[in-house]
Order: structure tokens, then C-alpha cells, then sequence
């Protein structure tokens, strides 16, 4: 299909040929990111995804595979809270603006001064009460910058916009409310002119929503729910689901028992892509609650699935659910790339999911049919997408049950990949993916209380899955369906990943370690030991002084993390939710956190 | 809401102690907002008790406030803000957890003038009604578990049990929201107690389990792992303090089960 490629892309390839330095096969060259087209790399990092197609690709090449080895610290900074630091740094106008975690200081520091100096920071005085609501640490996943206003989220649910320059802040809207549980952590984006933002919290007693805000009031322009009538979900003549199971009116009231879509849960905190020549979103839904899914008989609209909506209207166009009836908590949230795939002799517009159930999914993004969902860890609870109907089929066996001890659950709850974003370089064609290799048992026999009224809860227990190791980052190649190579590492993989036309991967580990990967063979090139365990996402810049930078903030936490940011009892199984016997020696291995840390080629 | 006590009485108490106190303060945890269990005016059941307790351990009581939700025990108890947590079930885990000083169950809730009768999760007459629950962080109370066994799963409704929204759940049996009602003891007799519309309680009774899962609870007080002496001086003044206590709950109207048959 060589001959349909568009003037640009063969400009990519001619770059693609220059700057090649090895004769390693390149799996799936000919993949290649949509918005890369209309978005041309001016070197900085505005919002945490780098594109609107969420690749995590930067073009900058000064640091690359020969002279990655002598990578060194140029400077850093202490947000000066030890929690979990999942932001990803914005840089923008040589300021660089990095988010802590609760009490969520915004802090702009000066790229064109040595170290960074402050500029200024903004702090927003979040509610304390936020903390307790919070499930997995106090985080926050960093802000957007737009039309000279830097916006994000606080734990007790407000979006602040703030004047880049000053530092003053512009607006303040409230959306989700820490009296019914809900929480904000997410890293908002800007498409035409509205901030998009969707709620975080216990999957029970809360509703999930995706809402648009207006960039220059901070008014809500629309808001669309996961679950309730179609009204309420922004459903209308717009919406064309792929798949007979997600037609047909109020399936958001039809497929719960009464009443139970009101605290339905289907949050949104993952990050949103964005396909300009479609105008479309793309962003996915939490689990449904309770955890107990027999309270809860039918398909659970809209929960545990994904969205493409119009990005002005908010209007749905499709949906598709990866667990329909979710089983496990298993969070639709993780990101979607937007890639333009040969396949099967045709190009085609996809998104690219690497989704917890443990399963790759090549979705067509405009019609919202599943191309092909390709197992890439160790599973037990299902055995694949029926295409025809486009639903997973469910283990029995492998169900909770009351009373019942089920054991050698796989993925776990958090699933084999849980928010830590992935990334695509065209010049690999390869999805690089941080994960989890993860097992659980789950049992009903914990006791507990709650507002004065006692119960008995369930008891997960979480532990590696085959090969020992709980982590891995991963190449993937996603027209084959292959894995290319992969990293393990003794500790879930809970840090982004950013892939540069240097043919380096970044990521981090939760004992510290930042590393640069051959983008093509997975070889370890560099590493750095970092004060404390790698949960955020890496990025790239192009300073004032023309050399390319990266970025990470380090800071252990986030689910797996609180064992040691919430200095939790370890001798307790199912500390943080199931994490306390697998995450027993983390402790040991790192301390509490919160640095930046900027590294340059001296 | 008017209290079943003056707060006075509570003043007096804390006067008292104050005037015989021997050790440093003793830290109660309360919530500061969920009667009948506590509020901030300390006119809950348990605000009585503790102070009792406080009082016969001749220390001063200090209430400190806090919502015993998601994240209480890690982001507070464990964080060293009070000594003494009030309505902790047994055998849970992760803190010490002083004998019950009150057992209750879970009971069932119908408008009187329905005659009802409803006494077990296989009753009939469940069929095609709309069931209350309480809400429970991430689920719905125990006995969703029966009632789904038994088919009931689609009729099920949920109330959030924060901020002194315990009540909403007995409320909608008065009101017909709900035709029936599964609700913890404590709030199941407060709340009906305080309705116009005549309630009938039938607790579930304690030798009924489901699959394991108990419905009658002895609850008690949590103490840190650390303070062994206290948790045994509180035992010993839950034992002597038996009368007063039994005539706090019965002004609370609390559906007390006795805590020889306290079920598991």
C-alpha cells in the first residue's frame, strides 16, 4: 500500500532512512500515528500524552543509542510532598509546570535559567478530607497547557485554570463531590477550546462522567454519564454502535437492576485521544460497582467499555465494552493509540488498546469494530473476543463467589495493565508497553465496618503471575500480534513509557531504577538510580539552549506504591486492597518521594 | 432532631471526668455526623458509652472527629489520632478489639399495617418487591448476598449509609420507596423508632449464617495493636459497667441480641 502514503509520511520515511543506525528488522514499519501528521513536533510537551494520539513520541534524535550511555543529571527539584507521583511534566514556553500530589501545588519552573529556578507556584488548598476518599494515594496525573492557561485537577474535585505566566488563577470550577466518594486524578486535555475532565473514585456511589468545560469561563458545556438514561449519557441520533449488544434505548437504566445505575460507578481517569480529522474522542469507563458483580445482574451500561464521542457536541458515536457485567474491577480506563494500520490489505484507522483483561485490542476507530483482541500475558478468566458478537467470553469457573475461595484468578483486579501509559514509535512501528504480570485470589471472609454498620468484605491477595516477575515493559508489535521483546522486572512496571526518534525507550521502575531502552532490541543502554521508586511519565524537550532534555518525576506510590508513601502494614495480606503480601519487601527496596530529576548529555 | 438525652448530661459527665482525671486524655475517634452512633453534639449512643468508659478509667474523654470511611483506619487510626475507636465488629482485622459491649443483627424492615411478617431471605413474599439496603463503601450490606442467592438480585436498592443519611434506608419503607427493608440493628431500631409510620423489626436470627458470612455481630472497641493495658481495662469496665451500658442502648433503642448467642 506503499503507493496510497501521503506526501508527509514519505518525508517521515526519507528521515526514517537518514538516521538509521541498525539493520535490526523493523516489525511494523509501515504503522505510522495519525495526529503526527497535523501535529508537528515543535519540541515541547504540552499535555501529558505529548500528541492528541497518544503516541508519548518525540522526534528529537540528540540523544539517541550511541551517546545515551553518558546521559547525565542536569538538575532537579523536590516538590517537597512524598506520594506517589504519577504526573507527567508540561513543558511549554520554556517554563516546565509539574503538579504534586495532594496538596496539589503547581509549581512553574524556569527552563531558561540553570536548575530550573521556581518561577512561581500556585496552591490550590485542596480539601484534607480528600485524602481518606483517595483509593490509591494521593496522585494526580499532571496538567494541560492551552492558549497560555495551565489546567488540572485537585483530589477534591475542582478544575482550575491558571494564568501560565503569573501564576494567578483565571477560574475554578467544582465537579465532583468527596461527600458521595468521587475524586479527581486524571490529566485533563484541551481539544477546540474545551478542558476535558472526568471524575476518579470508589467504584460504588459514584457516577462516572466525562465533562467538557469551556477554556476561557471554566463553564460546563456538556457532560456525558456512563451510565442512566441516554439523555443523561449524551446518546442520540449520532450514536452507531458496532455491536447488536450496545443498541437500543436507556441501556444505561435497562441493564442494571432498579435504581443501581445511580451509583453505578464508571469513572473516567484515564487520558483522552483525540482524532482531528474525525473530530472524534476517545477515552475509556471504569468498573461498575459493587464489587460484588450478583448485585448487579445485566451488561452494566456504560462500564468497564470505551467512547468515541464528538468532541464539540459530546455526542456519543459508539461504544464498545471490553467486560461487559465487569467481574474482576477491571477499569476501562487505560489509553487508546491512534494509529493508521495496514491490515488485511487495506489501511486502516485504529486505536490501539492495551486493556487490563490481558488482551491487545486492535479496534477500527470509526466504526468501533474489533479488528483483532491478541492475548499478551498469562490468562485464566477468559478465552477471548467472540468477533461476530464482539464479547469476551467469561471462564466460569473462574467467577467470585460468596463463600467460595477462587483461587489463580489471572489477570488480577488492577488487570495486567493498569493506567501507566504506553507509547509508539513510527520508526519501529512498535507499542511499548508498561505492564503487570499478575495473579490473585479473592475470598469472602474479611471482617470490616463502615459508618457504624458492620460486614464481611472480600479478601484479595495478589502475587507474580508465571516467571515470578510482577513487571514488564514490553515491545509489541500490533499488526503481528507479538510480543519483539520484553523487560521483567521483580516489581509491577507502574511507570509510563516515552519512545524518542532517538530509537530510546524511557521508563522507570518502583525500586528507582530510570532507564533508556533500545527501542529495537530492548537492550538496557543507561540507568539511573532515582531517590526514590518511578511511578510518573517520562518526557522529552528541546530546551531554550537548543539540547534535548528528559524528564521523570520519582516518587514510589499510587495502589501498588502505598504500601510504602502510606507507610501501610505489610503484615496485612490485603493491605491496599490486595497489594500488602506481594509488595512486602518494597519497603526495603525504597523510600518515600518527590523529586524531579532532568537529565541532558553533558 | 431532638436527642433522647439533654446535652447536658453529656457536659456533666465530661465535667466529671475532667475533675477525676489520673492519666493523660484518653483520644475517642467519632464520627462527627451518623446518629444513632455519634454526632458531633455527642448525643450518640456510642458517644455515651465511650464516655462512660472514659470516665470509670478516670480519664479526661476527647472526642476527636473523623468518619470512620474508606482510607479511616490508614489515613487516621493508624496515624496515632485517637486511642479508642467505638463500634469496631469482632475479629477484624488490623487493630486490637476489646470484648463486645453490644450485639446486634441485622433485621428485617416492613410497614406494620402490610403484615409482612417477612423472617427469613427465603420468605415469598420477597418476590417482586423492592428490597432497602444499606450501602457499604464499595458494596451492598451482607444480606445482599441471601437475597441474590434467592433470585432477588434485580429488586435490590441501595442508600448510602454517610452523613447522617443512615436513616434514608428505614425511611423508605415508611414512605413505600422500598416494600421492605434489610438494615443494621442500631439504626434499624433508632430510625423506626423516630418514624410516624408504625415499622415492623424482625431480626435475622443469630444462627443464621450465609456461606460463612455472619448476620448478628459482636461489636466492640479498637484499641492499637500497641496498648495491650488498655484493652484490657476497657474489657474489665464493659464487664462492671453491663447495667449502663444495656440502659444506654435500650434509650437508643438498639434491637440488642444477647452476647452468649452473638452468633459466630
Amino acid at each position: 500500500m506503499r503507493w496510497a502514503y501521503t506526501p508527509w509520511l514519505i518525508a517521515y520515511q526519507l528521515q526514517e532512512t537518514h538516521t538509521d543506525r541498525t539493520d535490526a528488522r523493523r516489525p511494523g514499519r509501515t504503522a505510522r500515528p495519525y495526529a503526527a501528521a497535523l501535529e508537528p513536533d515543535d519540541g515541547q510537551w504540552v499535555r501529558a500524552t505529548k500528541d492528541y494520539a497518544n503516541t508519548r513520541y518525540s522526534s528529537l534524535d540528540q540523544i539517541n543509542t550511541s551517546n545515551v550511555a553518558s546521559l547525565k543529571v542536569a538538575w532537579t527539584f523536590d516538590t517537597g510532598t512524598a506520594r506517589g507521583q504519577e504526573a507527567a511534566p508540561i513543558v511549554a514556553n520554556n517554563t516546565m509546570y509539574v503538579v504534586a500530589p495532594w496538596p496539589n501545588t503547581l509549581f512553574a519552573l524556569d527552563l531558561t535559567k540553570p536548575g530550573g529556578p521556581l518561577k512561581w507556584k500556585y496552591e490550590p488548598n485542596p480539601s484534607r478530607a480528600a485524602k481518606g476518599e483517595a483509593c490509591c494515594d494521593w496522585v494526580n496525573r499532571g496538567a494541560v497547557f492551552d492558549g497560555g492557561k495551565i489546567f488540572y485537577n485537585t483530589l477534591d474535585g475542582y478544575t482550575v485554570a491558571v494564568d501560565a505566566n503569573t501564576g494567578k488563577l483565571a477560574w475554578r470550577t467544582h465537579l465532583a463531590d468527596i461527600s458521595k466518594g468521587e475524586t479527581i486524578t486524571m490529566a485533563p486535555t484541551v481539544v477546540h477550546g474545551k478542558v476535558l475532565v472526568g471524575n476518579s473514585g470508589g467504584e460504588f456511589g459514584v457516577r462516572g462522567w466525562l465533562a467538557a468545560l469551556d477554556t476561557g469561563t471554566g463553564k460546563v458545556v456538556w457532560q456525558a454519564y456512563n451510565t442512566g438514561p441516554d439523555k443523561d449519557v449524551l446518546i442520540g441520533d449520532k450514536f452507531k454502535p458496532f455491536y447488536a449488544s450496545d443498541k437500543g434505548t436507556d441501556l444505561g437504566v435497562k441493564t442494571w437492576p432498579p435504581d443501581a445505575w445511580r451509583v453505578g460507578g464508571g469513572s473516567v481517569w484515564g487520558f483522552v485521544a483525540y482524532d482531528p480529522s474525525s473530530n472524534l474522542i476517545y477515552y475509556g469507563t471504569a468498573n461498575p460497582g459493587p464489587w460484588n458483580a450478583d448485585a448487579r445482574p445485566g451488561d452494566n451500561k456504560w462500564t468497564a467499555g470505551m467512547w468515541a464521542r464528538d468532541a464539540d457536541s459530546g455526542q456519543a458515536v459508539w461504544f464498545y465494552q471490553m467486560s461487559p457485567h465487569d467481574l474482576f474491577d477491571w477499569d476501562g480506563i487505560n489509553e487508546n493509540i491512534l494509529l493508521d494500520l495496514p491490515w488485511h490489505g487495506q489501511t486502516r484507522k485504529v486505536l490501539v488498546r492495551p486493556d487490563r483483561d490481558g488482551y491487545i485490542y486492535l479496534i477500527d476507530r470509526g466504526t468501533g469494530e474489533v479488528l483483532s483482541a491478541t492475548p499478551y500475558v498469562y490468562t485464566t478468566t477468559t478465552k477471548g473476543v467472540d468477533l461476530k458478537s464482539g464479547r469476551m467470553i467469561d471462564v466460569e469457573e473462574k467467577k467470585p463467589e460468596v463463600g467460595k475461595e477462587t483461587v489463580n484468578i489471572c489477570p488480577m483486579a488492577p488487570g495486567s495493565k493498569d493506567w501507566q501509559p504506553s507509547s509508539f514509535s513510527p520508526r519501529t512501528g512498535l507499542v511499548y508497553v508498561p505492564h503487570e504480570n499478575m495473579c490473585m485470589d479473592e475470598q469472602y471472609n474479611q471482617a470490616n465496618y463502615i459508618a457504624g454498620t458492620p460486614y464481611i468484605g472480600a479478601t484479595v491477595r495478589y502475587y507474580p503471575g508465571p516467571g515470578g516477575n510482577m513487571g514488564e515493559l514490553m515491545a509489541w508489535d500490533p499488526i503481528a500480534g507479538k510480543k519483539v521483546w520484553t523487560i521483567p522486572d521483580k516489581y509491577p512496571t507502574w511507570s509510563g513509557t516515552v519512545a524518542t526518534a532517538g530509537d530510546l525507550v524511557f521508563y522507570g521502575t518502583m525500586d528507582g531504577w530510570f532507564k533508556a531502552v533500545d527501542a529495537r532490541t530492548g537492550k538496557v543502554l543507561w540507568q539511573f538510580k532515582t531517590g526514590s521508586g518511578i511511578i510518573g511519565q517520562p518526557i522529552t524537550y528541546k530546551g531554550p539552549d537548543g539540547k534535548q532534555y528528559i524528564a521523570i518525576l520519582s516518587g514510589i506510590g499510587g495502589w501498588p506504591g502505598a504500601i510504602v508513601s502510606g507507610d501501610l502494614d505489610t503484615r496485612d495480606d490485603s493491605a491496599a486492597n490486595g497489594w500488602g503480601s506481594a509488595m512486602r519487601d518494597l519497603k526495603n527496596a525504597t523510600q518515600p518521594g518527590g523529586t524531579l530529576y532532568v537529565f541532558a548529555l553533558p | 432532631m431532638s436527642s433522647p438525652f439533654p446535652n447536658l448530661l453529656a457536659l456533666w459527665l465530661f465535667l466529671l471526668c475532667g475533675a477525676t482525671v489520673s492519666a493523660a486524655p484518653l483520644r475517642i475517634c467519632a464520627d462527627p455526623n451518623n446518629l444513632p452512633f455519634s454526632n458531633r453534639s455527642g448525643s450518640g449512643f456510642d458517644n455515651r458509652i465511650a464516655l462512660l468508659i472514659a470516665h470509670d478509667l478516670h480519664r479526661q474523654p476527647l472526642f476527636v472527629w473523623t468518619r470512620p470511611r474508606r482510607g479511616f483506619l490508614r489515613e487516621q487510626f493508624n496515624r496515632d489520632v485517637c486511642d479508642l475507636l467505638p463500634g469496631v465488629p469482632e475479629r477484624m482485622h488490623g487493630l486490637g478489639v476489646s470484648a463486645p459491649y453490644y450485639a446486634s443483627s441485622y433485621v428485617f424492615v416492613t410497614p406494620s399495617s402490610d403484615h409482612l411478617k417477612i423472617a427469613s431471605f427465603s420468605d415469598p413474599q420477597l418476590n417482586g418487591r423492592r428490597i432497602g439496603l444499606q450501602v457499604l463503601d464499595e458494596d451492598l450490606s451482607p444480606p445482599s448476598l441471601p437475597l441474590i442467592r434467592a433470585g432477588h438480585a434485580s429488586q435490590l436498592v441501595g442508600f448510602q449509609s454517610f452523613n447522617s443519611q443512615e436513616g434514608k434506608v428505614v425511611d423508605a419503607v415508611a414512605n413505600g420507596t422500598v416494600s421492605v427493608a434489610v438494615v443494621w440493628g442500631p439504626a434499624a431500631g433508632y430510625y423506626a423508632n423516630r418514624s410516624t409510620t408504625a415499622l415492623t423489626l424482625t431480626p435475622i436470627p443469630p444462627s443464621y449464617t450465609f456461606s460463612g458470612i455472619p448476620f448478628t455481630y459482636g461489636i466492640g472497641f479498637g484499641v492499637h495493636h500497641r496498648d495491650t493495658s488498655l484493652l484490657e481495662e476497657v474489657n474489665r469496665s464493659i464487664a462492671h459497667l453491663r447495667p449502663e451500658i444495656d440502659q444506654i442502648l435500650m434509650n437508643y433503642h438498639v434491637r440488642i441480641v444477647s452476647t452468649n448467642a452473638e452468633g459466630r
